[in-house]
């Protein structure tokens, strides 16, 4: 009992940054109709913005922090936003998804060339201890994740749904031409949406790179687990992609516990395939229907 | 008529050229991993013989001839370190050097045997040297000679009954686990869990916690080097208390310093590193350091020792004959006195492993501390 309750807050915590990533792949593709290919890249070059901040900066952990955010939220937002996603929705969806693909070679293949290709060591930003709930030992870094991603869902969807410049996102997501029309500035919205996909990306990095090291090829499976989390939890509903997130992370941990390792990245596929085959809008996304 | 004349001119000069100046280099090219999961080996290893070929080259090279070195990134990919071997070997080289994974010179060093280059690699699995592959020569102990000592030190050291074995799925954790597992049994001491992890893996929550659960007595730890500061990170954050044992890698320096305070009480067997207090390695770990900005783990080691190797052998047999420098490796031993480049002495057998004194280390404060000397085998 005590190992499955290990493995559940092990894998909340996992599936909790997925969640945060899943999440931002949602968003954009509601007000956009972006999908971005390289968002597991996105959360990959955060933490080297941090590491050569110090580095290079000669800036203390917490001044980097602070700097690679506001790297990551220009550079992985409004940059991104301007240079590639304008440019290239105008020629519709496909051409944009190819180019995140390129953007996402680019950034991997970039990292490793000007930082390097070894694993760097990043610092965690609480320390390594743990605590006992119900005999299990759980590690106090796993609760720390845990809580911070849901707090920052929590305040991300109060801003969503409380606030005015929330409302006005949701309805650019809903009916950009509608929005327009009510005097909705939709490009600032849509700005806005890149904005915080770049902040949730930046904390996805934060928080998991003291655990699995800052390294360039980082974002290739998280990138493809988080876009399964979010169809899986339903494309087009942002609590769909924070259940896909944690659900993958609670079965990935599970089933390489108590399966096999070798089978753990297979999963993620397996639970794709059924929900497309069965619940094609995701376990709580809506069902979409367009005329031909 | 005149420019025709010229233009000949002009060729024949460029041709003794070229001829002279092949006939004053070397040609030793590196196939080594400098990205993918064995970044870090490849990395230090790479600099290891760059090191040593600058060395060497500044006092005049080998028998008058500079020595030439590329280095081929293998990726990591036994596929690609194929294709990168083959093209080496197309460049007609003297000898061949790398790679690291057990996993690539398994496929590639089949190539090196057939065109009969003498190939110098840092890869530990046992069935290299198994296979009758007369260019194949060590620069590291095989996992045979490596793991009847770990496994003396948990019967006669921590006396432990019990161990949990967490080791990597590729060719170089799988022949390090069968022998382990194998040197287990020999002593009696019963393996409880035996969990394999995948090269490259990230998340190690869930082998914790498998290993956790079986309660055994000792963990040891057979993963590359990146895996390995993951495991220890991920074990320390699920207090994990029982002794973690490891072979090498788990106490190199890289791992000690990605893994941080979670390397700390690590113990094992270390059959080379840049820690021991040896003179002439700590030497060679200050120029390396000073070099490369940046401290040196025992695949440095092996690059700089493999170089020195060829160096002093093709000095004794007086030419650039691959299949003697092969013959000659087989059972010579080289001395510091003989050959200071060598850093230890180091017998090869008639299989191409080697044979030198190793140590147990304990990583104290975020540096590794020789407990023990263990004497050659051969003794």
């Amino acid at each position: 009992m005590t190992d499955l309750i290990q493995l559940l807050v092990a894998g909340l915590a996992t599936g909790a940054i997925y969640a945060l990533v899943a999440v931002g792949f949602t968003l954009l593709w509601q007000t956009s109709q972006t999908i971005n290919f390289a968002q597991g890249e996105f959360v990959m070059v955060p933490a080297f913005f941090v590491l050569a901040a110090m580095k290079f900066g000669g800036l203390s952990f917490p001044v980097a922090i602070l700097v690679g955010i506001a790297a990551s939220v220009l550079i992985l937002g409004a940059v991104f936003k301007r240079l590639l996603v304008d440019p290239m929705i105008r020629h519709g969806v496909l051409p944009l998804v190819i180019s995140t693909i390129a953007l996402a070679l680019f950034l991997k293949e970039g990292v490793k060339e000007f930082y390097g290709a070894e694993a760097q060591s990043f610092p965690a930003l609480w320390t390594t201890t743990h605590v006992t709930i119900a005999g299990a030992v759980v590690s106090l870094q796993n609760l720390v994740i845990i809580g911070v991603a849901v707090v920052t869902i929590a305040v991300l969807q109060w801003f969503l749904g409380r606030t005015r410049t929330g409302r006005c996102m949701q309805a650019t997501a809903q009916n950009p031409a509608l929005a327009r029309i009510l005097g909705i500035r939709v490009e600032r919205m849509i700005l806005y949406t890149f904005l915080i996909n770049a902040a949730l990306v930046a904390l996805a990095s934060l928080l998991i790179s003291p655990i699995y090291l800052a390294k360039f090829s980082n974002g290739e499976t998280l990138g493809i687990v988080a876009f399964i989390a979010a169809i899986v939890g339903g494309f087009n509903q942002v609590r769909g992609a924070i259940v896909g997130g944690l659900l993958l992370g609670v079965i990935d941990n599970l089933v390489a516990a108590y399966l096999s390792t070798q089978y753990r990245g297979a999963i993620p596929l397996f639970l794709l395939i059924a929900v497309i085959l069965f619940r094609p809008q995701g376990l709580l996304g809506r069902a979409e229907e367009r005329s031909v | 008529m005149k420019s025709l004349i010229g233009a000949a001119f002009a060729s024949a000069i460029s041709l003794v050229a070229v001829t002279a100046h092949a006939q004053q280099t070397v040609n030793m090219p590196d196939v080594i991993e400098l990205s993918g999961p064995g970044a870090v080996s490849g990395t230090n290893w790479r600099d290891g013989v760059t090191l040593a070929v600058d060395e060497i080259n500044a006092k005049g090279g080998i028998l008058g001839r500079r020595i030439v070195t590329t280095h081929s990134d293998t990726q990591s990919n036994p596929g690609v370190s194929r294709a990168q071997v083959q093209k080496a070997l197309d460049g007609d080289p003297y000898v061949l050097l790398g790679p690291i994974f057990s996993g690539s010179v398994k496929v590639n060093m089949v190539l090196a045997q057939q065109a009969e280059v003498p190939q110098f690699t840092g890869a530990e699995a046992a069935e290299i040297t198994q296979t009758g592959n007369p260019y194949i020569f060590r620069t590291s102990f095989g996992q045979q000679a490596s793991m009847p000592k770990i496994a003396n030190y948990m019967r006669d050291g921590l006396k432990a009954k019990t161990v949990a074995v967490v080791w990597v799925n590729n060719d170089f954790g799988k022949g390090g686990r069968d022998s382990f597992v194998r040197e287990m049994g020999t002593r009696g001491i019963k393996v409880v869990a035996d969990v394999s992890t995948e090269s490259g893996q990230v998340d190690f929550a869930a082998d914790v916690v498998k290993v956790k659960g079986a309660n055994a007595e000792a963990i040891f730890v057979y993963t590359n080097e990146e895996e390995s500061a993951r495991f220890l990170r991920e074990a320390r954050k699920q207090g994990i208390r029982v002794p973690l044992i490891g072979e090498t890698t788990l106490l190199n320096q890289k791992v000690i310093e990605l893994a941080g305070d979670a390397a700390n009480g690590v113990r094992g067997h270390i059959g080379l590193s840049a820690e021991v207090p040896i003179a002439a390695i700590q030497e060679f770990k200050n120029k390396f350091n000073k070099r490369f900005n940046y401290l040196p783990d025992h695949n440095a080691i092996k690059g700089y020792t493999a170089i020195y190797a060829i160096k002093y052998v093709t000095t004794k047999i007086g030419k650039f004959d691959r299949k003697l420098l092969a013959k000659t490796m087989h059972g010579l031993t080289i001395t510091p006195a003989m050959e200071p480049g060598i850093l230890i002495e180091t017998t090869w057998d008639d299989k191409g492993d080697i044979d030198r004194i190793s140590f147990l280390a304990e990583v104290v404060d975020g540096k590794q501390k020789i407990i023990q000397n263990l004497p050659k085998l051969g003794k």
